[in-house]
């Protein structure tokens, strides 16, 4: 035991000691970022990579509040979480002339919403989120989330739905033409209605299995991410992935400079690196989404740059970012929630 | 004829025969699709051993090395610990007489059963952020010991119950020191409690996620960490290729323990 | 306790005596500090105010207990009454948790004394035999057991296969599927106490009882279940409490489609809702609810073991 104590706080002291000669701490999601990449990277400056992992966003959160937040130099949080990130004052900022790279942001993504002109965050991985059909059990028309929320008889009792309060919610007032955030009372009620009385056709909520049952067949429509549809679709399943009339869901995925970063250099040169074409389409390669930065696509994939679920149509309505509502607005989307799975 | 009538009930042996088989069957499908040239979970694209060389070769190779490392090695240490502490702690509730605070310190074992994980897990990082601990392989092995207590208790407890207390007397009465006689009359027929608990700190230490997931330091994963955290690409039949090097290993290890345990008893 | 093997002179009880606090120091040190505390700051938790989506403010608050308890419509501005929502999650999980515990004694018994009954050189590989398996993370056994059970998978196949049934039983997705999965990821740890206690027993007792012409069923209720009992109620904590908080079960093999303890609590954590006083609140009243059981259960063995 005192052996095994003394090696561990032995090997604590070496991990310290090597902070200081250049390191980079990374809060990331598992198995989202190519080792490849890691090891160019530290091949090319020196700096040795440490990668934590969270499997989701409000985890990655809750660990940091609980007091991993000065451990790690930078995160991968979602949009939504950037900006909750940001208002609690856990994201520290970067100058353009440190990010030199920032040019290379394609424009549409440099003034988002969650971090105007972007002081804190650079792109990641971006995606859309509406729903996939079987097109070997319902062959009509696709073009409505009616088909999630209002189904035909060939999909009822056979929908998954995402277990996830955001995109459920999100599409659900896309539906109805509701806008998000909303106070309107009748509104409200008319979404939680609508989202109970759909829940009868609903055999599932999973997120991390809705690839997975749609291979399967145990679903023969369901709410889903481009970037799961897409593999569905690679495994042999006769997938069609839709950009409904009413709008889907855009999410993207940020990498984030974080409070307290004890390599806050190394950190800056890492995003740097990040933003150069050729590596951000390594990780759009690996990771089956699209990439945020300018000049990416000769390094693409022939697969993944034409993909349909990557590419929507030209006429498709465009998709929306989900918005952090005020507190007690938020308070009635959770409560709506908790009533749809009471 | 006496002796096998009332050892032997009809149907023990078919329900154990069916316990087998509900345990096993899983298994079977996972066994088959390591094998599967498909990147699917699901739908079956003829045999290949990629996933093996993935899980060997492939870029993610070290990382689940290493996490199969600090899996096991946290498990054995973990459920080792565990067992010894819950072991003393069935004595002084069992043998050493009754005592004030007793149904409290029942309580106490049972505790990290009876909090959900989740909460824990949240309430253990902010502790250990608290009182300055890095978190690491430390935090996690401390955090494990501790939640595998009840675990190794309670079959531990359940059979000194059932051990008479006569033996330990007798030995005692020929001048056996307290040491001699727990070594050397009370562990032998304690052991079948002992085994079972530990086998139980053990599987549990080794499946946990959701604690070892808030404890753990950066640069640190376990086999369950990177299996949970796969949601940005799904869950791909590497995992499946590893779990099943996995169950080589446990045979491994019964097969082993049975020769020895043959050997031992073939001996003086 | 009753049966031949507690009659011990109370000298041989207290053994142990003036060795009880070492011997309860590490378990006290473990428990008390790296458990009682953090909780304890749970608890605290649950009397503070939310911070939106995670945190908590250090104000008082007895917003999460309302929450539980009173309902006052979705808009929170209809008269005040009793909040249905989350004893129903309660009723729910408790009576998941308590068939997935029966369905493991019935088969966790028979099995256990199977053991007990082979060779003693073969116990301890039927004992690995039974815990093999879980060598094999639990989500991954899930996701089998799912893929084993789903309407066109491998079950169905072979049971219409052999003529048994003629329309694929539909189990995913059900109470049922979910009461299958906590069985299945929790079923050693009913096996392994209740052979730890069978283990001991003395076979010669029921010779003696059978020579005066009781049955083996008698023989079963009457001896042999009185002197097993500490392994069955070991087992049954084992099973029933941890099942209690299972999420992976439900989400996998039930669907998701309404909350469990353990996916309630998970959403204040993991997930949007974000909640950590309320979450806090739920686990300390889960925590209130299986210490009072267990405190019964303590004290109704002391008062037994007197003489």
């Amino acid at each position: 035991m005192k052996l095994l104590f003394t090696t561990t706080s032995a090997l604590c002291l070496l991990a310290s000691a090597a902070a200081a000669e250049g390191t980079l701490s990374v809060y990331h999601w598992f198995e989202y970022m190519p080792q490849e990449l890691v090891d160019k990277f530290t091949a090319e400056t020196g700096i040795a990579v440490t990668i934590d992992t969270y499997d989701s966003n409000e985890a990655m959160l809750a660990s940091l509040k609980a007091g991993k937040l000065g451990q790690y130099d930078v995160a991968v949080p979602a949009d939504f979480m950037v900006a909750i990130m940001g208002a609690s004052g856990m994201l520290d900022t970067f100058t353009a002339e440190e990010m030199t790279n920032i040019a290379n942001i394609a424009p549409q993504w440099l003034d988002v919403p969650f971090d105007q002109g972007r002081k804190s965050s650079i792109p990641y991985q971006w995606g859309s989120t509406s729903f996939a059909v079987n097109r070997d059990v319902y062959k009509g028309d696709i073009s409505s989330l009616g088909i999630i929320f209002n189904p035909p008889d060939e999909l009822k009792g056979k929908i998954n739905v995402l277990d996830s309060q955001n995109e459920v919610l999100i599409l659900g007032s896309l539906y109805l033409g509701i806008p998000q955030c909303s106070t309107d009372r009748d509104q409200l009620r008319a979404l939680s209605e609508m989202l109970v009385n759909a829940k009868q056709h609903w055999a599932s909520f999973g997120s991390d299995t809705a690839k997975d049952v749609m291979v399967s067949g145990d679903a023969a429509a369901g709410m889903i991410y481009n970037g799961f549809a897409a593999k569905a679709r690679a495994e042999g399943a006769n997938v069609e992935y839709s950009y409904p009339k009413e709008g889907h869901v855009l999410w993207m995925d940020n990498m984030v400079l974080l409070k307290d970063a004890p390599n806050r250099d190394n950190a800056i040169k890492f995003m740097n690196f990040l933003l150069e074409p050729e590596n951000a389409a390594a990780v759009t390669n690996y990771a089956a989404y699209t990439s945020g930065v300018l000049g990416v696509e000769p390094f693409l994939d022939e697969a993944i740059r034409t993909s349909p679920e990557n590419n929507p149509p030209a006429d498709a309505t465009p998709g929306v970012f989900a918005q952090v509502c005020d507190d007690e607005t938020q308070a009635l989307y959770d409560a709506i929630w908790i009533n749809l799975k009471k | 004829m006496a002796l096998r009538s009332v050892r032997h009930y009809p149907g023990f042996f078919s329900v154990a025969l069916i316990c087998l088989i509900i345990l096993y069957a899983p298994l079977v499908v996972v066994m088959i699709y390591s094998f599967n040239a498909s990147p699917s979970l699901t739908n079956w694209g003829g045999v290949s051993l990629r996933w093996y060389f993935d899980v060997f070769t492939g870029p993610e190779a070290p990382r689940f090395k290493a996490a199969a490392w600090n899996s096991l090695t946290i498990a054995i240490l973990a459920s080792t610990i565990a067992t010894g502490i819950a072991t003393a702690a069935a004595l002084a509730m069992l043998r050493s007489g009754k005592f004030k605070g007793r149904s409290l310190t029942f309580a106490l074992i049972n505790l990290p059963l009876m909090v959900p994980e989740i909460v824990i897990a949240v309430a253990t990082l902010i502790f250990f952020t608290m009182v300055g601990i890095t978190t690491g392989y430390l935090t996690i092995l401390i955090a494990h010991i501790t939640f595998c207590i009840p675990f190794a208790y309670l079959p531990i407890a359940a059979r000194l119950q059932g051990i008479d207390g006569s033996y330990e007397a007798a030995a005692r009465d020929l001048y056996a020191t307290r040491l001699q006689s727990f070594f050397l009359v009370l562990l032998p027929l304690l052991a079948p409690g002992v085994v079972s608990g530990f086998l139980l700190a053990f599987i549990i230490s080794l499946d946990d996620f959701i604690i070892t997931n808030f404890v753990k330091g950066a640069g640190m994963e376990t086999l369950p960490t990177a299996i949970f955290g796969s949601v940005k690409q799904g869950i791909k039949p590497n995992i499946m290729a590893i779990s099943t090097l996995m169950l080589a290993v446990s045979i491994l290890f019964v097969t082993l323990s049975y020769l020895i345990n043959r050997k031992g008893r073939k001996g003086p | 306790m009753a049966g031949p093997a507690t009659d011990s002179g109370s000298s041989a009880e207290s053994t142990y005596r003036s060795a009880r606090i070492p011997l309860l120091v590490p378990t006290w040190v473990m428990i008390g500090v790296f458990l009682v505390l953090p909780v304890a700051l749970m608890a605290v938790y649950s009397f503070l105010t939310k911070e939106m989506r995670g945190g908590v403010i250090w104000e008082f608050s007895l917003a999460a207990y309302d929450q539980f308890f009173v309902n006052r419509g979705l808009f929170g501005d209809e008269p005040a009454s009793l909040e249905w929502t989350y004893i129903n999650v309660f009723a729910r999980s408790i009576a998941q948790a308590g068939i997935a515990t029966v369905l493991c004694l019935l088969i966790g018994f028979p099995t256990a004394w199977f053991i007990a009954t082979r060779p003693p050189e073969t116990r301890g590989v039927w004992l690995f035999l039974i815990t093999v398996p879980y060598w094999v993370n639990l989500l991954i056994r899930t996701v089998s057991l799912r893929f084993l059970i789903r309407e066109n998978g491998p079950l169905n196949d072979a049971l219409m296969g052999a003529g048994v049934i003629s329309q694929p039983l539909a189990l995913i997705n059900t109470d049922f599927a979910v009461q299958l999965g906590l069985f299945y990821s929790y079923l050693p740890f009913m096996v392994l106490p209740v052979y730890a206690a069978v283990e001991r027993y003395n076979f010669t007792w029921s010779e003696a009882a059978a020579d005066l012409y009781a049955s083996r069923w008698v023989v079963l209720r009457e001896i042999v279940l009185p002197i097993v009992k500490p392994g069955i109620i070991a087992g049954c904590l084992l099973v029933f409490i941890p099942s209690l908080g299972a999420f992976l079960a439900p989400n996998l093999l039930g669907g998701a489609k309404s909350f469990m303890i353990g996916s309630l609590i998970d959403e204040q954590f993991k997930k949007s809702l974000g909640n950590w006083p309320f979450g806090a609140a739920v686990s300390m009243i889960l925590m209130s609810l299986v210490l009072i059981l267990l405190l019964l259960y303590a004290r109704s063995t002391a008062r037994q073991e007197r003489p």
